[in-house]
């Protein structure tokens, strides 16, 4: 076909034509970043902030109520920040924990034969995947913790475990320094197992022959530690909450912001992955399992090496995106004074006026976590899923 | 040959023998149901005593020992006679509030006669039987937007110039692609190109507007800078030559009112939004309670499914700048929480903005939102592209439609169906996320909430647990009936094409 006369060609050329919107499309971003850069330089000069991470620097002057690493108003915002990151991660772990438990126990409820567990697991499910995370952190802070009575005149009990409204108080655990063979045991157990598993592994590819795991992994995680301990003369001690005139001393305390924020997100979240969980057994046809019946495997082996396995491609994806919800979902610990990354952003951002410097750190954090809990669930996705043959 | 003769022959089918009493029945009922083994009857027990324990605990906290009538927190006090339950006389106290915010007594019509007429449409929509679809979606998208703004702000907008000049711009080229897209007149013909040249002037024009500022001017009342009464002075030209070809080109059938359907609709929205009808105005920061929630919640799923659906083509482009931009963008949105978003719509748009120009508190938040569940929309919207099978697409190529053609009758339409339930599970996303415009300082349904049980005249023990647990119901009575609608639209429209 002969091309057409001048303009048209042109115009209707899709090579040309694309790279006329890109460029258009580029320029006009470049025009539009430009015009914003010059506007906030200007509103800046003219508010009187400096622009920069040097205020990173500065002496914080405020006090943060959960300090897993050391901190005191007399450190620096960028120590603030971090203790604020640690507080993010240790709220997500524990959510993530939490949630995954929750979610198995009722995804797997879901799909009882018994007709109370599966009402029971349905109304949790469709009543907290419909109101809103925030809503739940309040109810568990304000209208449940907020409420109790205080420590003042309260009756000891024989577990030492006491839930008042400064939150939960239970009984610490003191080493002492020969302590480390325990853990030291605890981590060998560890790495024994899986090296034994890997050569049953072995074996059974080899001769088909599958060997019993279970009695000796649970000897080796928890029976030498046990061992360990009791042979360098139990060198721990369990301090106990005394209940004194006004308050509760000793033990370790767990503060009502973090209980309110577990409890919320892992209930929140878990509603989800119960979902993802029954969608993920539903998935597996009922063929498989009567398969598995069929070449004469125990109602549990057809569930751990069939039915698992299987549901486990499913779910991991959806999953992962549950993790990283419930990660971010984290920051609204800032509602009710959990100082985490947003909370202590803010502190920073109102104190200092560095709105897009902790703008940015926020953003950089999130992503990184994000980022990296995808690769790293992609990984085990990639690890897990179906490889054909 | 010896006579076999067998010693039962059955001459009728036989009834097969009922099942055993004990596997029929309601005794059998409750054997499969709750007792099938051991395990499931120390299940069922523990269960049972669970459920009777929760129950009896939930109504004596609801409605034994609930306090419904009382004018302050006296009434909720263990003196005045509650304390152990819930203290609904703070709900039926605050129930206004929680409703309206602090929108003006005289003025609480306006938000009913929005709520009276998004019902209507939405019904209207919604519901599969009721007729004229087309008129009701646009009557829904199109003009109750427009209508519900006056009402709730009262109207009275003063449009800049340049503003004015961009509205028309848009009516000129809406215009030109509709007539340019009937054959008979192609983009060949001169008074097309004309059109479509003035109207690049006007754009760029208006562009350098942006930058440069000059003496203002006024015209028909607005105010207009000499650049921008020149854009609008090109688009009216473009609009009067492309309208003038287009009706020239439908005289002889076709829709001719079709060619002022743009302009007229870019005038009534100027004229209506500009018009004073006498409606007290109220500023955003008095909106609050169950209104102020359904409108953040509402314009974010109003704006985030055109969005979402731009977003995703992006992101299946062919043009790499276009791909990769659009990538970067829902990336960046969705690894963030929301909470960092609206803290930066709240203190950084303001600072991009040129002096004295200001951002209401609302909108800051309304911006954020829209854009964070864009980003969502985008991703479920990108699946239900995936799904569809290559043969549609170059089918579609086949038939010589265009790019949006394609886009627009053959692949949209299969793509949105697909993913009905991912587009809902985002709008109740949204609703869910509108909870945390409070922390920002808007006094959405949560947040009137929680100001209320702060409220000295109603500080008990039993308040903030009754004031959540009534903004919990709220809350779960929309997402809840949200997702039914989606299943029963998913039902409904299933036509086979899943696999």
């Amino acid at each position: 076909m002969s091309p057409r006369s001048g303009g048209s060609s042109i115009l209707t050329n899709p090579t040309v034509r694309s790279v006329v919107i890109q460029v258009a499309l580029i320029a006009f971003l470049v025009g539009f970043t430009w015009w914003i850069v010059a506007n906030t330089a200007r509103n800046l000069e003219e508010a009187n902030i400096a622009s920069g991470f040097g205020f990173l620097s500065a002496r914080s002057g405020f006090d943060i109520a959960i300090t897993p690493i050391s901190y005191s108003s007399s450190m620096t915002y960028g120590r603030a920040i971090l203790v604020g990151i640690v507080n993010t991660l240790i709220i997500s772990g524990s959510g993530i924990f939490l949630a995954t438990l929750c979610g198995f126990v009722v995804g797997i409820g879901r799909l009882s034969q018994n007709f109370l567990i599966r009402m029971l697991a349905t109304v949790y499910v469709e009543t907290f995947r419909n109101i809103p995370p925030l809503l739940v952190i309040l109810f568990w802070y304000f209208g449940v913790l907020s409420v109790l009575g205080g420590p003042r005149g309260i009756k000891e009990n024989v577990f030492g475990v006491y839930l008042t409204n400064r939150g939960l108080q239970v009984p610490s655990v003191l080493f002492d320094p020969l302590a480390w063979v325990t853990f030291a045991a605890f981590v060998a157990g560890l790495v024994a197992v899986v090296v034994l598993a890997r050569r049953n592994r072995r074996t059974q590819l080899a001769t088909g022959e599958r060997k019993p795991l279970l009695w000796t992994a649970l000897g080796l995680i928890i029976g030498l530690p046990i061992l360990a301990f009791v042979v360098t003369g139990l060198p721990a001690a369990l301090d106990f909450p005394r209940a004194t005139r006004f308050n509760l001393a000793g033990g370790f305390q767990i503060r009502p912001e973090y209980i309110s924020l577990l409890l919320a997100l892992s209930i929140y979240t878990g509603a989800f992955i119960a979902e993802i969980v029954r969608a993920g057994i539903m998935s597996v046809s009922k063929g498989q399992n009567e398969a598995a019946a069929a070449l004469g495997l125990t109602r549990s082996q057809a569930l751990r090496l069939v039915v698992v396995p299987q549901a486990f491609r499913v779910i991991i994806p959806p999953l992962t995106s549950q993790y990283l919800n419930l990660t971010k979902n984290s920051s609204l610990g800032l509602a009710i004074g959990y100082p985490e990354l947003v909370a202590v952003g803010s502190t920073v951002l109102n104190q200092s006026g560095q709105s897009i410097e902790v703008v940015c750190i926020w953003m950089v954090v999130y992503l990184t976590i994000s980022l990296s809990v995808s690769v790293f669930m992609n990984w085990f996705n990639a690890k897990m899923a179906l490889v054909e043959r | 040959m010896e006579e076999q003769v067998a010693p039962y022959v059955a001459h009728e089918q036989k009834q097969p023998l009922p099942p055993p009493a004990s596997d029929i029945g309601i005794i059998g009922t409750t054997r499969r149901n709750l007792f099938a083994t051991p395990l499931d009857s120390v299940l069922t027990i523990i269960a049972g005593a669970f459920i009777v324990w929760a129950a009896w605990n939930i109504v004596d906290w609801a409605l034994v020992n609930a306090v419904f009538h009382g004018s302050d927190r006296t009434a909720c006090t263990p003196q005045g006679g509650g304390g152990e339950g819930a203290c609904w006389a703070f709900i039926s106290a605050k129930f206004a509030q929680f409703m309206y915010g602090t929108y003006p007594f005289g003025d609480r019509w306006r938000i009913d006669l929005s709520v009276v007429m998004l019902v209507v449409l939405v019904a209207g929509v919604a519901i599969p039987a009721v007729p004229y679809k087309r008129l009701n979606a646009i009557l829904l998208l199109g003009v109750y937007p427009v209508i519900t703004l006056v009402l709730l702000t009262g109207g009275a907008f003063t449009f800049s110039g340049g503003l004015i000049s961009f509205l028309l711009l848009i009516a000129a080229a809406v215009t030109i692609s509709d007539v340019s897209s009937d054959p008979a007149v192609g983009f060949q013909s001169t008074p097309v190109k004309a059109a479509a040249a003035a109207a690049l002037f006007a754009l760029l024009a208006l562009l350098v507007t942006a930058f440069i500022s000059g003496s203002t001017i006024r015209f028909l009342d607005f105010r207009f800078t000499p650049l921008s009464l020149a854009a609008l002075v090109a688009s009216a030209a473009a609009l009067v030559m492309v309208v003038a070809v287009g009706v020239a080109s439908r005289r002889g059938g076709g829709n001719v009112f079709g060619v002022f359907m743009p302009t007229i609709a870019v005038i009534a929205f100027i004229a209506v939004l500009s018009a004073d009808f006498g409606l007290e105005p109220v500023p955003t920061n008095l909106w609050g309670g169950l209104s102020l929630t359904l409108v953040v919640a509402l314009t974010g799923i109003a704006a985030s499914l055109p969005l979402g659906i731009m977003l995703a083509l992006g992101r299946r482009s062919q043009m790499p700048a276009i791909r990769m931009l659009c990538i970067i963008f829902i990336e960046f949105w969705r690894g963030v929480p929301l909470i960092t978003v609206l803290f930066m719509a709240n203190f950084m748009l303001p600072l991009f903005m040129p002096e004295g120009v200001t951002f209401d508190q609302l909108l800051r938040a309304l911006v954020g939102t829209a854009l964070f569940s864009a980003a969502y929309m985008a991703e479920v919207i990108r699946g239900g592209l995936q799904a569809i099978p290559k043969g549609q697409y170059e089918g579609a190529d086949a038939m010589a439609l265009t790019y949006w053609q394609k886009m627009r009758m053959i692949i949209l339409p299969q793509a949105l169906k697909l993913v009905i339930p991912g587009i809902v599970n985002t709008f109740i996303g949204l609703f869910k996320d509108t909870s945390l415009v409070y922390i920002i300082g808007l006094a959405d349904l949560l947040g009137t909430v929680r100001r209320g049980f702060n409220d000295p005249a109603w500080i008990t023990a039993s308040t903030p647990a009754t004031g959540l647990i009534f903004a919990a119901f709220v809350y779960w009575i929309f997402c809840f009936s949200m997702s039914r609608y989606s299943i029963y639209t998913e039902r409904r429209l299933d036509t086979g094409h899943k696999r």
